[in-house]
């Protein structure tokens, strides 16, 4: 609680203002019984209690509480004591037979609303001064001039190499006049310019000197066969393979902007060879809350100019397709349509690889080989793994015994017969064939 | 002594000038690539349209479209779950303890899934109810994946709903029970208590319906004998790890007799434990897998062993029978029932004659040594079928009395003599159903077929034993339209529950007793404490010899006797449909891909039978008619038996299907067509037809080159009064003239590797233990995604098993044994006889199975020939194989003095060529994604199950622990019920495998090579005293 008030003392002072500025020019309905309310407080309590149920403008495991108050009001003519008192303890309300308490518990599948007895009146009349707010309008957009302020010295460097190219011109241009008005004034002089004789030109003595050629031509070669031969190693080597996915699913919002843990959803790594795709499942704990992304105005977005609001929401609406869910009824339809997802990262089949050595064995981090996947927007293949990117690992990375029982003694045999601290994987039989081709 | 004895694959090698075996021993690969064949054909070559020019132009486009074509990756879509199962995540297996119970092999065991896909059947280690998972029950899992499966109910051959299918038939049933009709239920043993419950339900509705239980390979005699003797029906338990003397009537205890499983006790006995072993006397016609295994092996023909029975009753228990035996078998009776009485309660009798005297006479011997091997208390349960039953069915049907029939789990079109009359029976009939999962010979009569799941998506229980339960739980969802027999009878006795409930309900009620029904599910067994049985008393009084008298006054000797049999590959003839168990070669035979009839060499000369071995080592037989009682079955092929008694001949069941096979896998001739009176020996007249039959047979393929000293054996005598240096010599050269051992460091041409740190991993083979059942050739089959390649492959000794068994004769064919052979010869009759003998080795061989796998080489001679280095060593001791470093130049099998590598001659996926189950989309479920597909060109070989050593040691380091004893296994070692196969890291001291390397009985093969193979060996100790 206490974190959320600081750091909703620390938002910037001229959004406060702005939003503060909006409520009391616009909602004089909301004024009458929340005047006193903070609107910046009460969006603070909201997000910490009631947000994991309640949206301002949409069903979700709770009703949408855009203007309560106001509506339970003026529809069933309950007033701010009948909320208090549902808010403190709904069970009671219920249980004491309120007609509207026990109409809206069967509406919601009969689901207890947690009660909040440790809330002020001043608390409540904060959320709902909230939940009266309109909601604010989009931030106006500042990127663009300070993405200009950037791209001057950008454009200056170019005006300054145009100058001294110009300049370079204008020298060469002088020079030239100056020979020739020399040239001149030999001539009115009478003084003979020797002219001198014609060489055979470069080229041509260069095709006349043999050894030069034949250097030149090994050159070529060599340097041609390098390239091909650099060509055709890359033939089904699919570093950067970044393909397009029938869901667009951003590792940057999810593993970067909301840091989730990446054997959050690829549980399988820790025990199994397969990382494994996270089912449909995986991702509705999650998104059964959360139907869309926050918008440009808000502090947590992570929309960016490529990828509106709009985009993503359409994105999560592809999930809710494929899994079944009824966001509207809060319920599963039962009509799936399994992501046919395309694998990116393909090892063939003669190669064995087991993600729980790598991950639960010897704790390597999956950026090691997947690369900044929390920086990755759309996921593509970081590493070449190809057999000698396997090995180079294999060969400078160290066993990871520590509170290994098992490494215990076959690392204090080994290590004294190579007499080293610490082994390498490839010192304990990480490069035999058989340990990934069977 | 351990090696003075020749041994020898195959009849032909006995044959010193055959150059065919000289031949097979120099060439590495008998197929010559066929260079000359080709450029020698003048006429082909010129006429052909195809200038060089041309043939460049091709080549040059081809080249370059491949490599435009490379250029560009694949797009390769993932699809995961939409909801996830808790239980699944991908890449991790899941195991589920089952129960199979086909009507022909029951069997606790656990099923290995991936992604929810049965890949592999492995023994349920709770389970002691029954044996281990034999040959069948581990290739059972292929038969789920079954395309030619049957994909939902119909009628007519049209598909219908379940809803049609129920509505029509119970209003049939109702109008039928109405009139009065009888509904017969025919079915397979299901020894399922609440299916028994169930059935009873279905009668109550129904008062006219019959439930006829029927067993396609019988064991009526033995049941009855059982019945008469102890009053309830079921056979008699035996627990041969008890056993210090068994003497065997024609009884394949180590196969299929009276419903298998005994092998693991057995071979707990066969292993020398403080200077004693069991000792086993088999007298036999055909060469079984038991009469294989056995010290004293005697061919005696049926009629004789009836009588031989009756003869070793009056002199164990005292009683005179009529009837005189020839000279040498009235010899081994005697001493046979000498041994018996002296080992007392320690011996046992079995006989595998199906004949209810034969049977009692059994009972009663062991009965009165109060045999500790015998348990007629635990009645084995799985076996239910009466042979009058069966007939009484069928003439009921004959004269309409049968209104409705209701089939399930049999297929008696196929398995009955008299299949023509059950045919015009099922034609008077109103109503047929067919509950089966494939479409077979009597579902192609039937008016319905009703299809039922496999075991491995069904439910059900089971009583393996009186008081030994056994549960079976779908391990996926039913991939077809499916609904189990029990279902439907559920449905038609207007019960709502499902099956799965009943036998929840059923269960509680009966066989828990308060027990956990989910710990019962979890195990997938459940032993009764409650001894429920009640004191299964004799109900006969002492053995009184009135069977015995019987027994050999029936004894009739006449004519050619024909004993049928069943193969550990094939049973009795369910899973026909399945390429690997139609791939596996037979213990004794080597011969995949079919049947045929074993005669003994004396016979096949007397009617002019031959096999021929052909330039590519492939086996050829002449063709014969069989005839018994008039039926004829044309064309049998021939392969001539060692060890087969003479005027006998065999002819195993379970080949010849033609409905719901595909083309190439219908193979052999049905011999149920001459089981009549469901009587395994029938008396046969054979006549030699026209033609050579082409076997795929494997016995001379992939020989060791001729060089000895490969199976080592001694007997037990020498093994306990002798050093160890006399019976398991090591080869010794000589070092500065002094003769070193061959592991002697100082005579090796090679750096030694330091393995003394991590794991260094063993598998050790105890020939002892070994009944050459060949489990564990279908487990490395499933685990290791090895391809079935057919049977013309196969011919080309081209087959693909990385674990084979080979079989070796031996007979006393030293000099040595000869001599003295020679010298203990007295009087004109015994040296007429023996030295017939001495010239005939083939008559009565010995013996011995010897699993065959990469031997793993520390010293590896393949290693150094591969100009790729696709084929390392890693510090773990596996012989580690890089298919995608290899580019097939098979120097590697050239050099390997085991023959254990296998070269991909064709793509055996995906290929039409190939149609076996990797051809096909279900079929590729089976596949084990650890494991690499192998493609065309590449060598593969035993990667000594790497893939389960490395998951192994991951689950230790992820659990930061160091791995168990026992935790190492490869599939072969897991599958092998019998101890015959152990493996572990030699470099923990406390394992089992280290103790075992230490092993006064430990060598290796071929030593004196100088490999240094990290698989070992038990010398094979024969128990040749005569007591």
């Amino acid at each position: 609680m206490r974190q959320v008030v600081y750091r909703i003392i620390t938002l910037p002072l001229l959004r406060l203002g702005f939003v503060f500025l909006l409520i009391f020019s616009n909602n004089l309905g909301a004024q009458d019984t929340a005047a006193e309310g903070d609107v910046a407080a009460g969006k603070a309590l909201f997000n910490a209690n009631c947000a994991a149920c309640h949206r301002l403008n949409q069903k979700m495991t709770g009703p949408a509480l855009a203007n309560v108050e106001q509506r339970l009001y003026e529809e069933e003519g309950l007033d701010r004591e009948w909320l208090n008192a549902w808010i403190r303890n709904s069970a009671a309300l219920i249980e004491a037979g309120d007609s509207y308490a026990v109409k809206i518990w069967n509406e919601y599948n009969q689901t207890a609303m947690t009660a909040y007895p440790q809330l002020t009146d001043q608390d409540i009349t904060n959320i709902l001064a909230y939940t009266a707010a309109p909601p604010p309008a989009p931030v106006a957009k500042t990127d663009a001039a300070a993405q200009a302020v950037a791209g001057e010295p950008g454009i200056s460097n170019q005006i300054i190499l145009g100058a001294l190219a110009l300049l370079f011109a204008l020298l060469a241009m002088a020079l030239y006049l100056v020979k020739q008005t020399l040239n001149r004034f030999a001539e009115a002089k009478g003084i003979e310019v020797k002219v001198e004789e014609k060489r055979t030109p470069l080229w041509k003595a260069f095709a006349q000197n043999q050894f030069l050629v034949l250097v030149t031509s090994i050159f070529f070669l060599l340097a041609s066969a390098y390239f091909v031969y650099g060509y055709f190693m890359q033939v089904g080597i699919d570093q950067g393979y970044e393909p397009v996915q029938p869901i667009h699913y951003s590792h940057r919002i999810h593993a970067g902007a909301n840091a989730i843990e990446c054997k959050y959803c690829h549980s399988s790594a820790r025990v199994s060879k397969h990382s494994g795709i996270p089912s449909l499942n995986i991702c509705m704990n999650c998104h059964k809350s959360i139907n869309e992304v926050a918008g440009p105005e808000s502090e947590y977005t992570n929309v960016t100019e490529e990828y509106s609001k709009e985009f993503y929401d359409g994105e999560i609406q592809k999930l809710y397709k494929a899994v079944g869910w009824d966001a509207a009824e809060q319920k599963y339809t039962g009509e799936t349509q399994p992501v046919k997802w395309v694998r990116i990262h393909n090892l063939p089949d003669f190669a064995y690889f087991n993600h729980s050595q790598h991950v639960s064995v010897a704790g390597i981090e999956c950026q090691t080989c997947h690369g900044p996947v929390e920086e990755m927007e759309i996921m593509y293949q970081h590493a070449p793994l190809t057999m000698g990117w396997c090995i180079n690992c294999h060969r400078e990375t160290n066993v990871n015994v520590k509170d290994n029982e098992y490494y215990t003694k076959i690392h204090e045999e080994l290590s004294k017969k190579y007499g080293v601290d610490q082994l390498t994987a490839a010192q304990m039989g990480g490069l035999e064939c058989g340990k990934c081709h069977y | 002594m351990s090696s003075n004895k020749k041994y020898w694959k195959s009849v032909e090698e006995l044959n010193e000038n055959s150059s065919i075996v000289e031949t097979l021993k120099q060439n590495e690969f008998v197929q010559e690539i066929p260079t000359d064949e080709f450029l020698g054909d003048k006429d082909t070559l010129e006429s052909s349209s195809t200038s060089r020019r041309d043939f460049l132009k091709y080549v040059g486009f081809s080249t370059a479209a491949a490599t435009l074509a490379a250029c560009e990756g694949p797009v390769i879509k993932s699809i995961p779950y939409v909801v996830q199962p808790n239980e699944i995540i991908p890449g991790v297996a899941n195991y589920y303890a089952t129960t199979m119970a086909n009507g022909y092999d029951f069997a606790s065991v656990l099923v290995k899934t991936r992604e929810g896909r049965p890949i592999k059947i492995e023994n349920n280690t709770l389970a002691s109810t029954k044996g281990v998972a034999n040959a069948r029950v581990n290739a059972s899992v292929l038969d789920l994946y079954d395309n030619m499966r049957v994909k939902g109910p119909m009628k007519a051959g049209k598909q219908i709903s379940w809803d049609e299918f129920t509505s029509e038939t119970s209003k049939k049933l109702s109008e039928i029970s109405n009139s009065g009709k009888q509904i017969a239920i025919l079915t397979q043993t299901f020894a399922s208590p609440s299916t028994k419950q169930l059935v009873s339900e279905f009668a109550e509705k129904y008062p006219t319906a019959n439930h006829v239980q029927y067993d396609a390979v019988s064991e009526s005699a033995a049941l009855d004998a059982y019945e008469q003797k102890y009053g309830s029906r079921g056979l008699a338990n035996y627990d041969f790890s008890k056993a210090m003397t068994i003497v065997s009537f024609g009884a394949d205890f180590l196969g299929d007799w009276q419903g298998g499983g005994f092998d693991s006790g057995y071979s707990q006995q066969r292993i020398p434990n403080n200077g004693k072993m069991s000792r086993h006397i088999q007298f036999e016609a055909n060469m079984s897998i038991t009469g294989a295994n056995s010290d004293k092996r005697i061919p005696v023909k049926p009629s004789e062993q009836k009588l031989a029975l009756a003869k070793l009753y009056s002199y164990v228990v005292g009683s005179s029978v009529p009837g005189s035996l020839s000279e040498g078998l009235e010899k081994a009776v005697r001493s046979a029932a000498s041994e018996i009485k002296k080992a007392g309660s320690n011996a046992v009798v079995v006989t595998g004659l199906q004949d209810i005297n034969a049977q009692k006479v059994v009972l009663e011997i062991n009965e009165y040594l109060n045999s500790k091997v015998f348990d007629p208390k635990t009645t084995i349960l799985t076996r239910q079928g009466k042979n009058e039953t069966v007939a009484q069915l069928i003439s009921d049907m004959n004269s309409g009395n049968v209104g409705a029939i209701i089939i399930a789990g049999a297929n008696p079109m196929y398995s009955l003599p008299n299949a023509a009359e059950f045919a015009e029976g099922l034609k008077k009939t109103e109503l047929s159903v067919s509950f089966t999962s494939k479409e077979d010979e009597t579902s192609s009569l039937t008016e319905y077929i009703a299809a039922t799941p496999h075991y491995l998506e069904s439910w059900g229980d089971v009583e393996i034993k009186s008081g030994h339960y056994g549960l079976t739980q779908p391990t996926i969802r039913p991939l077809f339209d499916t609904k189990q027999f029990q279902d439907v009878v559920l449905l038609w006795a207007e019960n709502t529950m499902s099956y799965s409930d009943y036998i929840k309900a059923h269960w509680n009620e009966n066989v828990l007793s308060g027990s956990s029904f989910n710990d019962a599910l979890h195990d997938g067994i459940f032993v009764s404490t409650t001894t429920n049985s009640e004191e299964t008393a004799s109900v006969e009084s002492a053995p009184s010899g009135e069977a015995a008298r019987a027994l050999a006054s029936s004894a009739k000797a006449d004519g050619m006797e024909l004993t049928l049999y069943t193969k550990i590959g094939m049973g009795d003839g369910q899973q026909a449909n399945n390429p690997w168990l139609q791939e596996f070669p037979d213990p004794i035979t080597r011969t995949s891909w079919d049947n045929y009839l074993t005669v003994s060499r004396a016979d096949a000369d007397a009617l002019g039978l031959v096999n021929e071995n052909v330039a590519n080592g492939g086996l050829n037989g002449s063709y014969v008619n069989v005839t018994v009682n008039g039926v004829t079955i044309e064309n049998v092929p021939v392969i001539i038996q060692p060890g087969q008694a003479k005027g006998t001949v065999g002819l195993s069941l379970g080949y010849g299907r033609t409905t719901g096979l595909k083309e190439q896998l219908q193979t052999g001739v049905n011999a149920y067509k001459l089981y009549q009176n469901f009587d395994t020996v029938q008396n046969v007249s054979i006549s030699k037809a026209s033609g050579m039959h082409e076997f795929a047979c494997v016995q001379l393929h992939n020989t060791l080159m001729g060089r000895g000293d490969i199976i080592k054996e001694t007997s037990l005598e020498i093994f306990n009064t002798k050093d160890k240096h006399y019976w398991n010599p090591i080869a010794e050269v000589s070092l500065n003239h002094i003769e070193t051992p061959v592991t002697s460091p100082d005579v090796d041409l090679w750096e030694e590797f330091d393995r003394s740190i991590g794991h260094h991993f063993n598998l050790s083979i105890d020939l002892n233990a070994c009944t050459g059942c060949g489990a564990c050739v279908i487990a490395c089959h499933a685990e290791n995604n090895v391809p079935v390649v057919g049977k013309t492959e196969m011919r080309r000794s081209r087959d693909m098993h990385w674990l084979r068994i080979d079989r070796y004769y031996s007979s006393q064919e030293s000099f040595e044994s000869d001599n003295k052979k020679k010298d203990n010869i007295s009087g004109l009759s015994s040296s007429l006889s023996e030295f017939g003998e001495m010239e005939n080795p083939a008559d009565n061989p010995e013996v011995a199975f010897q699993p065959v796998m990469c031997q793993h080489c520390n010293h590896a001679p393949c290693e150094t020939v591969c100009p790729v280095a696709a084929t390392a060593h890693g510090r773990q001791g596996q012989n580690h194989m890089a298919y995608n470093r290899c580019v097939g130049t098979r120097y590697c099998a050239n050099n390997c003095p085991y023959k254990v590598r296998r070269f991909n001659w064709f793509l055996y996926n995906k290929n039409d060529e190939f149609d076996y189950h990797m051809n096909n989309d279900l079929g590729r479920m089976v596949i084990n994604p650890d494991v690499t597909v192998r493609s065309r060109g590449v060598m593969e070989k035993c990667s000594m199950c790497i893939q389960k050593t490395q998951k192994t040691i991951l689950d230790a380091k992820r659990d930061g622990r160091t791995v168990k004893d026992g935790e190492f296994q490869t599939a072969c070692s897991a599958a092998c019920g019998n101890g015959a196969m152990v493996f572990g890291d030699i470099n923990d001291s406390t394992s089992k495998i280290a103790e075992l390397k230490e092993n006064d009985r430990m060598y290796h093969l071929l030593e004196s090579v100088g490999t240094k193979p990290n698989v070992f060996y038990h010398t094979k100790v024969r128990n040749t005293t005569e007591a």
